[in-house]
């Protein structure tokens, strides 16, 4: 029978990674050797489900474009603009995102405001082309590319709702100065939110014009 | 600051209702997970015991269950409409609210933070979030079982267009509705689980405890959340769709000129093989959220009681991550029977039996491990052992139902419902009982009963193969599952003495089940005290604390860690255990 001192040899600990010595017990961010910190980690895995779930959903309308039955709509021509109006918001975020990191409370609060106002804008935007689609008589089951365009423009909407809210959450903070240089992550991380929500809508876009 | 919040952990004295019933702490939430799945397998194992009640006797009448439940058993014969439902019901409990609940929320949310070395999760609200999400989920599905039209008839898959048209049966109205309310709930909860497990896990290890100390089951832990994470909001986009089908006239799902229940059904053009693709995409990886926490306890409860290191520990941690990547690309052998391009079979055949090869260097470890060992056969060292078996006994049928052809003659059979409660109901479940046994003192302070947790273990361990194995004979003579009454086919009358068998072995599961739940809550209140600090002689972090441990889980100090979990036997020391908190004199000499 084989002791276990000659087992031992051949089940030895691994050989560690260099530079990762553990993290924080206390509160996972200072003093961690994982590169991100909590709230990067937990957004980005928020993002990944919710690229998942739209990633889904595209899939699903990747397979139905397939079946002889399927009909295009014609798409509302508000959604130029509203695309224009995003990209504006995503832009005007970021440079809050940069007045913040210069240090600059008030410039970040105005590219804040006029970033939420932008999306807020898009939101409005987006109802009216449903709008412009009931006009056409196009309803939800009207046809598959229909109950795909509402489906996935109004799980958007809701996504970006609940970035405005994030947006409306920091501004508190800015207003109770509690956002500087050192310290801006909740800005940093609605940032992200929001440039992702924006390339999400782009590739629905394109999704639904290509077809 | 750290200190000041050091101390708060530490000394924080809560009231009754913020520290047991609306708490933050992670022990409790994990807690509450265990038992609130554990009230769910109560209903989930009962609703089995009625299933196998009818394939036993299918046409016995009870006039005593005709008085119990009129409805269901109309002049003491179920309705077939019942039986179905059961099925449904029974599936859908298991998986979501047993399986997922226990291993990954319970499990996950009492053993992260004691095992890294951390005071708790690392987004507290959102864990307790969770655990509410998570028990508004299992209630919403408990009721689907009480609706005055039924429970959902279409099985834990919930396969369009049966599920997507409300008048397709009795259940499918209303019971369906509640069935799609409670996954999208259920995967809400898990995301906000999952999104704590990865952070936790890789910002909140304590000092010294780098990626490649960790316990396995935290490993398993932490690629289940990934898991989780990138199948969940799949299985919730199907959801979307399928209730837009059901309530929003639109047709995803639903083919054109379809007659259901005699009456032409008024969609145009769907697909119900969408619903097949998506559902599976997220079904096979959940197969993997449910066994790998499983496989990772198992490993490191072995470990303890062979008191050996565990078998290449690498190859363990690699094999996980392989097994997590390849579920992604076999959804497709679910579907074999579909109508699927052969070649493309073939495809789906590939990877699937690729899938046997991490499987396999996981059981050779194990295997590598129990070999040669003094085994110390505890309860939870024999569940240990148990998850083995029960993983070599049902993985092995998985090969021969991963490959397209023996799929095609063994598809929907009683093949394959015992390959996958071997594999991913029985294996697991011996790995919560392990790990029940073997943190039980960590939660409550108290040992559970060893020898009755013993007697439980045997009659499980005898009484599963007894219900299972005869399973796959007569699933190759040809009994179709969800089968409602198999006398009425003449070649599968012969085969009726097997069934009452498995039916009497279930009673005896069954009843070997209530063993358990009376040690486990017997023990919470009059088990045997724990007075050493670390019963079992493990390694892990969880044992450098007081059991129960308190609030904050560690002292003042958080620990230092200085090696791997899996020193036991380290040739020229004193005792066979060295706790991860010891200095590296001795691994120095790796």
């Amino acid at each position: 029978m084989p002791t276990i001192v000659e087992e031992r040899r051949i089940t030895p600990p691994p050989p560690l990674a260099p530079g990762d010595s553990g993290g924080d017990g206390n509160f996972g961010d200072s003093g961690s050797s994982f590169p991100l910190t909590k709230g990067q980690i937990g957004i980005w895995i928020l993002l990944t489900a919710i690229i998942m779930l739209f990633a889904g959903l595209s899939s699903a309308y990747i397979v139905l474009r397939g079946v002889p039955s399927w009909q295009n709509i014609e798409l509302p021509s508000l959604l130029w603009p509203n695309t224009a109006v995003l990209l504006l918001s995503s832009l005007a975020i970021e440079f809050s995102r940069r007045a913040i990191r210069r240090g600059d409370v008030q410039s970040m609060k105005r590219w804040l405001t006029i970033g939420g106002v932008l999306g807020l804008g898009f939101l409005a935007g987006q109802l009216l082309a449903w709008r412009q689609l009931v006009q056409a008589g196009v309803y939800l089951p009207s046809t598959q590319q229909s109950s795909f365009f509402y489906i996935l423009t109004g799980l958007h909407a809701l996504h970006l709702l609940g970035g405005i809210v994030g947006l409306g959450i920091v501004f508190v903070m800015a207003l109770k100065d509690r956002l500087r240089a050192s310290q801006y992550e909740p800005l940093a991380l609605c940032a992200s939110y929001w440039h992702v929500m924006d390339g999400i809508w782009i590739y629905l876009f394109l999704m639904l014009l290509l077809s | 600051m750290a200190q000041s919040h050091t101390a708060e952990h530490a000394h924080h004295e809560l009231g009754f209702w913020r520290k047991y019933v609306f708490s933050t702490d992670h022990k409790i939430i994990g807690i509450q997970y265990l038992i609130t799945a554990m009230a769910m397998a109560v209903v989930g194992g009962t609703l089995s015991m009625l299933m196998r009640y009818q394939l036993g006797w299918p046409s016995m009448i009870s006039p005593t269950l005709g008085k119990i439940m009129p409805d269901a058993f109309a002049g003491g014969v179920m309705k077939p409409e019942f039986y179905i439902s059961l099925v449904t019901m029974h599936g859908t409990i298991m998986v979501f609210f047993l399986f997922t609940a226990v291993l990954t929320g319970g499990f996950g949310n009492f053993l992260i933070p004691l095992q890294i070395g951390a005071r708790d999760m690392a987004f507290p609200f959102l864990n307790a979030l969770s655990y509410w999400v998570f028990l508004l989920s299992c209630i919403v599905i408990f009721s689907a079982l009480f609706v005055t039209t039924g429970a959902p008839l279409g099985g834990w898959t919930s396969y369009a267009p049966l599920s997507a048209v409300p008048a397709a049966g009795p259940g499918q109205g209303t019971g369906v509705t509640l069935w799609v309310v409670a996954i999208a709930l259920f995967s809400a909860s898990g995301l906000m689980g999952g999104l704590n497990y990865i952070t936790t896990i890789l910002t909140m290890r304590t000092r010294g405890l780098s990626m490649m100390r960790l316990p396995l089951t935290q490993w398993s832990l932490l690629i289940t959340a990934v898991l989780g994470l990138l199948a969940f909001p799949v299985l919730l986009a199907a959801a979307i769709l399928l209730s837009f089908d059901r309530m929003g006239g639109t047709s995803f799902f639903v083919p054109a000129g379809i007659i259901m229940n005699q009456m032409p059904i008024d969609h145009s053009g769907g697909h119900p093989l969408l619903w097949q693709h998506l559902f599976w995409f997220f079904g096979h990886p959940e197969v993997y959220i449910v066994v790998l926490p499983a496989m990772g306890m198992a490993s490191d409860i072995l470990s303890t009681f062979c008191r050996k290191p565990i078998f290449s520990y690498r190859m363990m941690v690699y094999s996980m991550v392989s097994i997590a990547v390849l579920s992604f690309i076999v959804w497709g052998h679910h579907m074999f029977v579909s109508g699927m391009n052969p070649f493309l079979g073939s495809v789906f055949t590939l990877t699937t039996l690729l899938i046997a090869v991490p499987s396999a260097v996981k059981t050779f470890n194990w295997l590598g491990t129990l070999w040669g060992a003094r085994i110390r056969f505890t309860a939870a060292g024999l569940f240990a052992i148990g998850f083995v078996s029960m993983f070599v006994s049902g993985g092995l049928s998985g090969i021969y139902l991963g490959t397209s052809a023996a799929d095609i003659q063994l598809q929907d059979t009683y093949f394959v419902v015992a390959h996958f409660h071997l594999v991913m109901a029985v294996a697991p479940l011996f790995a919560s009982f392990a790990g029940l046994y073997f943190w039980f003192p960590k939660m409550f302070g108290r040992f559970m009963n060893e020898g009755l947790g013993k007697l439980h273990f045997w009659l499980s361990f005898i009484g599963a193969y007894c219900v299972f194995f005869p399973m796959h004979i007569i699933g190759i003579g040809g009994q179709m599952r969800r089968i409602y009454d198999p006398t009425q086919y003449v070649f599968l009358q012969t085969q009726q003495p097997v069934n009452i068998f498995i039916t009497i072995s279930a009673f005896v599961l069954g009843a070997a089940q209530l063993i358990f739940i009376l040690n486990f809550f017997v023990s919470i209140f009059a088990g045997k005290r724990c007075l050493e600090k670390n019963p079992w002689h493990a390694n892990g972090l969880e044992w450098e604390t007081p059991n129960p441990a308190g609030h904050g889980n560690f002292g003042e100090e958080l620990p230092v860690v200085h090696r791997w979990p899996f020193d036991y036997s380290v040739p020229g020391e004193k005792q066979d255990f060295l706790p991860q908190t010891v200095p590296a004199t001795v691994s120095a000499k790796h």
